[in-house]
């Protein structure tokens, strides 16, 4: 059912829907509404899952890694500070093949402290492991969270769905909430293969120690698996499109002038604002296109290379920033393109900075300049 | 209709800003349009100033940006007028400018078309509390035609509607009469 709802409130809606036998969260803004809703719907009886109030993030992660250890659903959510903290069970959960389903809705980190939204938080975990999704509006954000527990739970890889936060958690806009029958179609039950999940009639051991002997083949396993679980999203997204009638089956968005010669990339809630300056861009003459990578983690490096094919220039803009180099996906794009295109690196947003379609313009103007460097613009 | 419509709304915090918005995005959808509402975010400490947006649109709203040009600018405390330079910007251009207030005299302000209505005094009659918001917004209906008022109505049903309907139903009454208040002027 199509409703004007908050960006939050869809995604707990969401997350009901997929019924995950343990949620597990400690509060932080702007997370905060999503599992408050949760929890709302736990106490009016809507849903049937174990909530577990934990004392801290470290915590939070802890207990949906048991949960998930001992073969049920899981979800949890986090933002910024207690992304961080979860860190080191963030890596755990990718190694141990748990399938979680966490929410990050993105805020800065600190120091200084700022509550407000910029993508440093999730860019900052990228290598523990998790497929990482991103999504440019609350329609997506409630799409991809289906899409995350039928994916992790074939791929045997934890998913993380990143929602701007404020941006997107605390925006009202319309939303089509499928029904339960929908859902249980598209996702059925969970159920764990043998030797996957602690059993105590048939005994494993999860996440043992593993020597030199090992250790290098377990992680290249987990490369490998997490390389090709492209194929898997890809097809998961053209299953959603079929049942549900929206989306594609593309990792890598391409929008504007099919000849553009100045391609931005950027991920998340800022493709919305730069698609209207591109529309403008358009009206006036300027070639100029847009791609939203959808999926972070694995990077979709072909797909990045075709839609950047025909640009001259390829102005990424971050939400983040790897201090002492540039932003994290400039890096990215910078490490596939020949050296005849030129990539440059724009941050926006740092900290909630809005981003205007003015600033958009201006990174047009300022990439053909062709000066090396990072370009902080807002 | 133009192709987007957007809308400031300027209150303290407490004053329901952000539902004000939540509220005219609300009816906008249930009159079958695309909209978009969401707050100048993190300042929610109660009394300070506070910003919420909302968009209305034909088509699906992809932009996030904050609203620097609105078409119409809508004030629940008239202190912020000369307290908060944020009210003034882009106040020029717009429309119109909703004040909730009973003076008619605001130099500060460079637009010519000013709306006040006596959104506290129609809350404490109808509601009992200086509850503003659904008078403000009943006023906005009346003097745009934005919003339906039965889709204002739903929206404000849907907000408040709960186990105790006086709630909904008083705050639809201070809603109405702002309403025909504005109508009439």
């Amino acid at each position: 059912m199509r409703k004007c709802i908050e960006g939050s409130l869809a995604v707990a809606e969401a997350i009901k829907l997929c019924r995950p036998a343990v949620v597990a969260a400690y509060p932080i803004t702007p997370q905060t509404h999503i599992v408050e809703e949760l929890a709302k719907f736990k106490a009016e009886g809507e849903a049937d899952f174990e909530f577990v109030r934990a004392e801290s993030e470290f915590s939070a992660a802890s207990i949906v890694l048991g949960a998930s250890a001992s073969g049920v659903r899981t979800y949890t959510a986090s933002s910024s500070q207690g992304l961080l903290l979860m860190t080191e069970v963030l890596f755990t959960i990718a190694g141990l093949r748990l399938p979680v389903v966490l929410t990050c809705a993105n805020r800065a980190v600190s120091a200084p402290i700022n509550i407000w939204n910029d993508q440093q938080d999730a860019m900052t975990i990228r290598d523990a492991g998790w497929i990482m999704l991103f999504a440019e509006d609350n329609q997506e954000a409630v799409d991809f969270h289906l899409l995350a527990y039928k994916i992790s739970e074939q791929v045997k890889i934890p998913v993380m769905v990143n929602m701007d936060g404020f941006v997107l958690t605390h925006t009202f806009e319309p939303v089509d909430i499928p029904s339960e029958k929908e859902v249980a179609c598209f996702l059925p039950n969970y159920a764990p293969a043998a030797g996957q999940i602690l059993n105590v009639k048939s005994p494993v051991s999860l996440g043992c120690f593993a020597t030199p002997a090992d250790y290098l083949e377990i992680r290249q396993d987990l490369f490998n698996d997490l390389v090709s679980s492209m194929e898997i999203i890809k097809k998961e997204l053209g299953n959603f499109k079929k049942t549900f009638k929206r989306g594609n089956s593309e990792l890598v968005e391409y929008y504007g002038d099919k000849d553009a010669e100045i391609v931005f990339a950027a991920m998340g809630s800022i493709v919305g604002t730069i698609k209207d300056a591109v529309d403008e861009l358009n009206a006036a003459g300027q070639k100029a296109g847009v791609i939203k990578i959808k999926c972070f983690r694995p990077f979709p490096k072909e797909e990045v290379v075709s839609q950047l094919s025909k640009a001259k220039y390829a102005a990424v803009i971050d939400k983040n920033i790897s201090l002492g180099q540039e932003g994290i996906l400039a890096t990215e794009i910078k490490a596939l393109v020949r050296n005849d295109k030129k990539v440059q690196s724009f941050i926006v947003g740092l900290g909630g900075r809005d981003v205007t379609r003015q600033h958009i313009f201006d990174i047009y103007k300022k990439v053909q300049d062709n000066k090396d460097g990072v370009l902080f613009v807002g | 209709m133009k192709k987007m419509m957007e809308i400031r709304i300027h209150g303290r915090g407490g004053q329901g800003a952000v539902t004000a918005a939540e509220l005219l995005a609300i009816a906008a959808f249930c009159d079958g349009k695309f909209s978009q509402a969401f707050p100048s975010f993190g300042v929610e400490r109660r009394g300070a100033p506070v910003m919420a947006f909302c968009r209305i649109a034909e088509t699906p709203i992809r932009l996030r940006e904050q609203i620097y040009s609105p078409e119409y600018v809508i004030i629940q405390d008239a202190s912020l007028v000369v307290f908060d330079p944020q009210v003034l910007i882009g106040i020029e251009k717009c429309y119109a400018v909703l004040i909730n207030s009973e003076k008619t005299n605001w130099p500060e302000i460079k637009n010519k078309n000013i709306v006040n209505i006596p959104a506290t005094k129609i809350a404490i009659e109808k509601i009992g509390k200086p509850f503003i918001n659904t008078a403000l917004i009943g006023a906005f209906a009346g003097m745009t035609g934005a919003v339906s008022l039965a889709g204002l109505t739903r929206a404000v049903t849907e907000k408040f509607g709960g186990k105790d309907n006086k709630v909904a139903e008083s705050n639809v009454a201070a809603m109405e009469e702002a309403y025909r208040l504005v109508k009439k002027s």
